[in-house]
């Protein structure tokens, strides 16, 4: 009892502590999310309380919709993640389970190759990337930006997995051999189910840089049918700089599919963060 | 079995690793190194001619170039000391106290600081751009709420104050990774060293400062290298608030904005790829600088313990 009653003031500190934290952690959102709502004269008279039914106003989502082609520009972004994404997982996958399941020589080799793209960012071979898909005509393609985020993926990916793989239990793996399964069958049939959760995390970590990245699309893709969904709000914003409603509709607009996403993931990435990923 | 790894060669193998080693060697490593060798070429009648170092003699002793080459070298320093000081602090901070025993809400907590950390650069950077205006009066209000209106001024714009103004908003978005990195490494230590602590009397801040801290310096030690990483890479937080030019005046420069003017070109200034490739190298160097010394330096010094 007694050491309950001496940590109250100090639970209380660190609740205070955290509440002011996550109240500047999300002020800019929400003060972005409810002027959107509102009039010109209301986003400039009270900048700092909610939509009201007199100042409500969503004319600045019509502006939006009107203006700019972000149903084209939210599709290209849903490729090009999605896509990547199928491609680091199983390609990764598929390598981290070369180097968690066999010995052959130049094994620690591989994975520390591998790994160096961990340290190294890719943007730094910016100049020969473009030089690259200028030679193979893919300038201004979604495949440049998947074949570049796959790149960029897969050191983490494979990196995370095989820590994962190495857990996965020998006999069962023995056991199926003595069935007479091939390798690919229990790769594909037997470890990756088991490794499903780890897949969900490597998902999430590879998915968020690929959405928000603003460098690649502005070098490799900058054109009309191709612009991803962050370079169109960027463009779009430079082009609206003083109609407030529609900058600050857009910029909710880009929130809000990502902040539901990580709603709904956000228990699976804090679990992949909490488990193992400081070693 | 026995069968298995006495074949001569395991096909499978090579089927496992071909795809993503190809993707990897071709869109990653072989552009680095090709950078890396434009570096020391130079377009001459539009034909690639090998010229040594002279890209780098230019990068160092043509003023125009030198001066933008160490303005962008300085303000990156400084955008990384502002990361350190208080990013990182900010994050162990928040870590501990999410950490201590029985404390509700946790997840709250959690899932909400790290809402800025997933959001897009663009974003964060008009988001922060509009608060800090001063047409729009978010941030005077706030500051006149608390009584320090005066203090206000148009941070963004002003020279001596945007870049650090660009840096702490940039700690406002990443703190979360730091935060939950250190927040795992708290949670791996184990119910009884703390409680052996207890037993000694060790309890509150100072079980903080000489049990949990020593026992968390590695995790400390892989968020300086990764913020460093990142923010020698930085690029799209100055460029969505402060476009290519990265103003005012090039005080919020950085090596990122630095390279996407040299390689592109803006405005009057024509696009060059092999100066860009010299940049890309010098952050090249510097990166890898950052990481041998972290690996070679500080990782050995830091004392692992195993349970």
């Amino acid at each position: 009892m007694s050491k309950a009653t001496a940590s109250l003031p100090r639970t209380i500190g660190a609740h205070a502590i955290l509440l002011t934290y996550t109240i500047i952690a999300l002020f800019p959102v929400f003060v972005v999310v409810i002027n959107s709502f509102k009039s010109r004269q209301a986003i400039f008279q009270q900048p700092l309380t909610p939509p009201t039914p007199k100042t409500f106003d969503l004319i600045g989502y019509t502006t939006v919709f009107g203006q700019g082609d972000f149903f084209l520009y939210f599709q290209n972004s849903m490729i090009v993640t999605v896509v990547s994404l199928f491609f680091v997982l199983l390609f990764g996958a598929m390598a981290a389970f070369a180097l968690s399941e066999y010995r052959f020589r130049g094994n620690t080799l591989m994975g520390l190759y591998l790994a160096l793209g961990i340290m190294i960012p890719i943007r730094l071979g910016t100049v020969a990337i473009l030089q690259l898909m200028v030679a193979s005509g893919l300038v201004n393609t979604l495949t440049a930006l998947i074949l570049v985020y796959t790149a960029q993926g897969l050191p983490l990916a494979i990196f995370i997995l095989s820590e994962f793989m190495k857990g996965v239990s020998d006999d069962l793996k023995n056991a199926g051999r003595i069935d007479g399964l091939s390798e690919y069958t229990i790769f594909f049939r037997l470890v990756l189910p088991l490794v499903r959760p780890a897949m969900a995390t490597v998902a999430v970590f590879t998915m968020i840089p690929i959405w928000n990245d603003l460098w690649f699309p502005l070098i490799l893709a900058p054109s009309e049918a191709t612009k991803t969904v962050t370079l169109g709000a960027q463009i779009f914003l430079g082009q609206f700089v003083t109609n407030w409603n529609a900058i600050l509709a857009a910029l909710s607009l880009a929130i809000l599919p990502v902040l539901v996403l990580y709603l709904i993931f956000s228990r699976q990435l804090i679990r992949g963060i909490t488990s193992g990923a400081v070693k | 079995m026995a069968a298995a790894s006495n074949k001569p060669f395991r096909w499978h193998i090579g089927v496992f690793l071909a795809p993503a080693v190809l993707v990897y060697t071709a869109i990653m490593i072989l552009p680095l190194f090709g950078t890396l060798q434009l570096s020391l070429f130079r377009s001459v009648e539009q034909v690639q001619t090998f010229v040594g170092l002279a890209n780098f003699r230019t990068l160092f002793g043509d003023p125009n170039w030198s001066f933008n080459f160490w303005n962008a070298l300085k303000n990156n320093v400084w955008f990384f000391i502002i990361h350190m000081v208080v990013q990182n602090p900010i994050g162990v901070m928040l870590a501990a106290l999410l950490s201590s025993p029985k404390l509700r809400f946790t997840a709250f907590y959690r899932t909400a600081i790290f809402i800025p950390t997933i959001l897009s650069f663009v974003i964060v950077g008009f988001a922060w751009k509009l608060i800090l205006s001063p047409i729009w009066g978010v941030a005077p209000d706030l500051m006149w709420l608390v009584g320090l209106k005066s203090l206000f001024t148009p941070w963004l714009g002003k020279e001596q104050y945007a870049l650090t103004a660009l840096s702490l908003i940039s700690v406002w978005q990443f703190v979360g990774i730091p935060m939950m990195l250190i927040y795992a490494a708290l949670l791996s230590i184990p119910e009884e060293v703390i409680e052996a602590a207890e037993c000694d009397g060790i309890t509150g801040w100072s079980q903080f400062w000489k049990i949990k801290l020593p026992l968390i310096l590695p995790a400390i030690g892989i968020i300086s290298i990764l913020t460093f990483v990142g923010n020698f890479n930085a690029f799209d937080l100055i460029y969505t608030a402060q476009g290519a030019l990265a103003g005012p005046n090039y005080s919020t420069d950085i090596l990122g904005t630095f390279l996407y003017r040299a390689f592109f070109g803006f405005q009057l200034q024509v696009g060059d790829p092999n100066m860009g490739a010299t940049i890309a190298t010098m952050m090249f160097l510097i990166i890898l600088i950052g990481v041998c010394f972290y690996l070679f330096l500080v990782q050995r010094r830091l004392r692992r313990y195993q349970f």
